[in-house]
């Protein structure tokens, strides 16, 4: 039986703080932790599976042009060699998030360097390896791809465009104007865990292992690829090695593996290189930025403008979406925003973690700290003054807004000190000292989605749903959601993730999986209770649920007779969706030391305090911010990728070239976890924190070694080259 | 005799492929899949195991070359019933996410703990004589070959002090 729910208003009753069991919020250990730390958690290539061939993607090495012929026969009597498939259905990049239909298919078609023509299948990893690199390819070139975004004319995203009031005007009558260009660079997901897939066919039925975020799209991405009915086939993404963005839509391999295993007519394996993935999966775009801010006297914003440009390939919807948050950060009566992207033919430009905010904010909270400069401020207080009380663009409330609370409770956690700054004021040895902060926005999103939940005879509760965990904690927080809702101990409550044979969840992606599952699953256990609470005569706002008894000592197993329960939640946002502006906010505070002969730069501390609705357990949100803080390091300081000016091609395109931070980048870092209830985000009150810890840290950082050193910089990231060149005498 | 790898007690038949990395030997060849693949080129320390008590890369050592040699791998060092020490650790402190890059940390602090009590120096000892004090620093210089993408350090670092400290035992 299904329960649809349909949000139309805030629910603002605050349930689940009046549920008994105790146990939502709490910092418990990940259910499924023990089977990671003991290396006993299945991730999509260690399914045993009797019989299982092993493919290795072939890719093109050329820009763009055609294939123009494959001699199969160069590698198929190599030992081992089964087959090589080059079939017109596979895929050539992979699918953007949300897709719901395949991505690109034609392999004989090539776009950009590194895209799978082919692949190669062989008894073994090694045999299908060797034959792979020794597949011989013709291509039928095309000269003159373009590959410098600065060097076409770029479309227009319009809806994205705003044009509200004279911001040139405002820009010179301002008492301070903040007019600076900002750069970042391309950035890579690179999830540790390889893109992977196993298919097997059951006659017409269709089974795949994959390593992906959301089964619910996915399933419709590989069912239209294949031409087949979603009915034939299940997937499987039990446990995710981080994901990222980068598995988002199906990828390559999973419609490769699929086609392979039918032409041999034996289970497939296809786990793409540590190469392959940064090349054929997803970046996140270079940008270039304009930011124009104008501010009275006193630092309040009457003009806010922020421009764009990005790049995609030909064909490609995604445009990163830079501007995300400017829309609605910062009040200014005037305001000019514009996102424009250039079609190149670089590999395919989609989401990786927080889209938009993960570089629009660090230029934002860059510029921001020019302006507190020139205004004479102290740049908590310049973000405090320009809060808007409502969306300066659409004239909506917002949902909830932490901002003014995640600053002053971050600075006071810090320890900021908010009296004149001054760069170069400290100094020890070669090292010069300082602070900076910045503030964080990432846009609130929540999905229509489904779950089952069951309460057993037993006593205990089953939770299905292919929702996925990548990392993110949906196992627990679920287990935490319907114990708290049935009265059970966690360790009562069987999650179930990530197969498509259960009922259809919202998938991991844009920070919108614990507010929209946690939402059905809620609805199922409320349906629950109202079931229970007419069995013992009383209504389920009354009914008190506790370690497996009502409060009149009722236990559960009695009161079920012997039968299961089970009930389906069914979420959709209504108009909540439309009657708000919705995100999560927050604040960064860093302390870095520069070196002043070799322009390194090192994180010393550093805080983030974040408002994004309930807290569902605090250990996984907590942790989620750690990550989010500890990418804004990369972001600050390393992560870069480079393409070869001559054919486009990722030159970095493995973990010793493209720096992700280490272990030793990391110092002790700090949450504030700022709790509120935001009933406009979801009923459960939560909002997302996936990606939240990384909208703006980068700021914070440059904004520090600007503190310390003197070096203002406006691209990103801070090389010792760059913060060298950028420092005074 | 043929030539074996004992691994987590149990000895193995080398493979006949001089191309079988370790890594690929306990994965695919052993079903030993705990040991995980993320860059095969020795750049990420997820396929980290102990190899005669010392800690290497599985993915840039064939298989072949380990005749006689004793490996102990992820589940060598714990079970979901009787987990180790750091194991505990890592689950208390949350010293992970998506897991993927977790046995390869547990394994590489398992045998950095050993270097740290036989002082053996790193980039950040004060000194290369003499005893080592265990540190943040010196646990994050030591642990810079384990990359975690989901940026677990800082529980990761929590996790390991605990044990080195003498926790969870």
């Amino acid at each position: 039986m299904t329960v649809h729910f349909k949000q139309d208003e805030p629910d603002n009753s605050n349930r689940l703080d009046r549920m008994k069991q105790g146990v939502l919020g709490k910092p418990l250990p990940r259910i499924e932790g023990l089977a990671k730390v003991t290396g006993t958690a299945p991730y999509a290539a260690e399914y045993p599976v009797e019989n299982c061939a092993e493919g290795v993607l072939v890719t093109a090495t050329i820009t763009r042009g055609e294939v123009a012929s494959i001699d199969r026969t160069s590698v198929l009597s190599m030992p081992g060699v089964i087959a090589v498939v080059d079939d017109e259905k596979m895929c050539t990049r992979a699918a953007q998030g949300t897709a719901n239909e395949a991505p690109m298919q034609g392999p004989r078609q090539v776009c950009y360097w590194g895209q799978p023509i082919a692949l190669v299948v062989a008894e073994t990893f090694e045999q299908a390896r060797d034959a792979a690199k020794h597949l011989k390819v013709e291509y039928r070139e095309e000269q003159g791809a373009p590959l410098d975004p600065n060097a076409v004319e770029p479309e227009e995203q319009e809806d994205e465009t705003v044009h509200q009031g004279d911001l040139a005007h405002a820009m010179a009558e301002a008492a301070h104007s903040v007019d600076v260009s900002y750069t970042t660079k391309g950035h890579a997901s690179a999830a540790m865990e390889p893109h992977a897939a196993i298919a097997q066919w059951d006659g017409g039925k269709l089974t795949v292992h994959a390593s992906l975020q959301m089964l619910n799209y996915n399933i419709t991405e590989l069912a239209d690829a294949l031409d087949m009915e979603e009915e034939n086939i299940r997937l499987v993404s039990r446990f995710v090695g981080g994901g990222f963005g980068s598995k988002l839509g199906i990828s390559e391999e999973v419609v490769a593996a699929a086609l392979a295993a039918k032409q041999v007519g034996r289970p497939v394996r296809v786990v793409q290189s540590r190469q392959q993935v940064f090349q054929t999966v997803m970046r996140r775009s270079e940008t270039t930025q304009r930011l124009r801010l104008a501010a009275d006297a006193n630092g309040k914003l009457t003009g806010f403008g922020h421009e764009a440009l990005v790049s995609n390939l030909p064909g490609e919807d995604f445009a990163e979406p830079v501007l995300q948050s400017s829309h609605f950060m910062y009040g200014g009566e005037n305001r000019e925003l514009m996102l424009k992207v250039a079609r190149i033919h670089r590999m395919t430009a989609g989401s990786v973690r927080a889209p938009g905010e993960a570089v629009g904010m660090p230029a934002l909270e860059g510029a921001m700290d020019v302006l507190a400069e020139k205004v004479g401020i102290d740049p908590v207080e310049l973000r405090l003054r320009n809060i808007p009380e409502r969306d300066p663009e659409e004239g909506l409330p917002f949902s909830s807004h932490k901002l003014a609370d995640c600053l002053k409770q971050g600075a006071e956690a810090f320890g900021w000190d908010n009296g004149p700054r001054q760069p170069r004021q400290r100094r020890e040895g070669e090292w010069w000292i300082g602070t900076g902060m910045a503030s964080a926005a990432r846009v609130h999103n929540i999905s229509e989605t489904r779950a089952r939940v069951t309460l057993k005879a037993d006593g205990t509760a089953l939770v299905e749903t292919d929702m996925t965990d990548i990392g993110t904690g949906t196992y627990t927080i679920l287990a935490q959601i319907t114990g708290e809702m049935l009265g059970l101990g966690p360790k009562k409550v069987l999650v179930e993730l990530g197969d498509t044979r259960h009922p259809r969840g919202p998938g991991s992606g844009g920070s919108w999986g614990a507010a929209s599952i946690g939402s059905a699953v809620y609805i199922a256990c409320k349906a629950i209770r109202e079931e229970l609470a007419a069995k013992v005569g009383t209504s389920e706002e009354k009914l008190d649920l506790r370690e497996g008894k009502t409060a009149g000592g009722d236990a559960l197993t009695d009161l079920l007779g012997g039968n299961d329960l089970a009930r389906e939640g069914h979420y959709e946002p209504g108009d909540i969706e439309d009657d708000y502006t919705a995100s999560g906010f927050g604040a960064f505070f860093a302390e870095v030391r520069v070196n002043h002969y070799t322009g390194e730069t090192r994180v010393e501390r550093m805080l983030g305090a974040f408002g994004f609705g309930r807290v569902l357990n605090a250990k996984t949100a907590r942790s989620q911010c750690l990550g989010g803080i500890t990418w804004s390091i990369g972001v600050a300081l390393t992560e870069a990728l480079e393409f070869d000016p001559r054919d486009g091609h990722l030159v970095n395109c493995d973990l010793a070239e493209y720096h992700v931070p280490v272990h030793r980048d990391v110092p002790d870092l700090d949450v504030v976890l700022v709790e509120e209830r935001d009933g406009a985000a979801s009923p459960i009150q939560a909002k997302g924190i996936g990606e939240l810890g990384m909208c703006g840290g980068a700021a914070a950082i440059a904004n520090a070694i600007y503190n310390a050193c003197g070096a203002r910089l406006y691209d990103y990231p801070m090389t010792p080259d760059r913060v060298l060149a950028a420092m005074p005498e | 005799m043929a030539d074996t790898i004992t691994v987590n007690g149990t000895a193995h038949p080398i493979p006949d492929d001089p191309r079988v990395s370790l890594l690929d030997f306990l994965r695919q060849h052993i079903g030993l899949t705990g040991t995980k693949k993320g860059c095969d080129h020795g750049q990420c320390g997820a396929c980290t195991v102990i190899v005669n008590g010392i800690r290497i890369n599985s993915c840039l050592t064939l298989a072949a070359m380990h005749d006689g040699d004793s490996v102990t791998t992820i589940e060598g060092l714990g079970t979901p019933d009787e987990p180790s020490a750091l194991q505990r650790a890592f689950l208390e402190h949350d010293g992970f996410q998506c897991g993927y890059c977790t046995p390869g940390q547990i394994c590489s602090a398992t045998a950095m703990l050993e270097e740290l009590g036989a002082d053996w120096p790193s980039d950040a000892s004060e000194s290369l004589e003499g005893r080592i004090a265990i540190s943040g620093e010196e646990i994050r210089e030591r642990m810079s070959g384990n990359l975690c993408r989901c940026g677990a350090y800082a529980n990761i670092v929590a996790a390991i002090e605990e044990v080195a400290a003498g926790g969870q035992s």
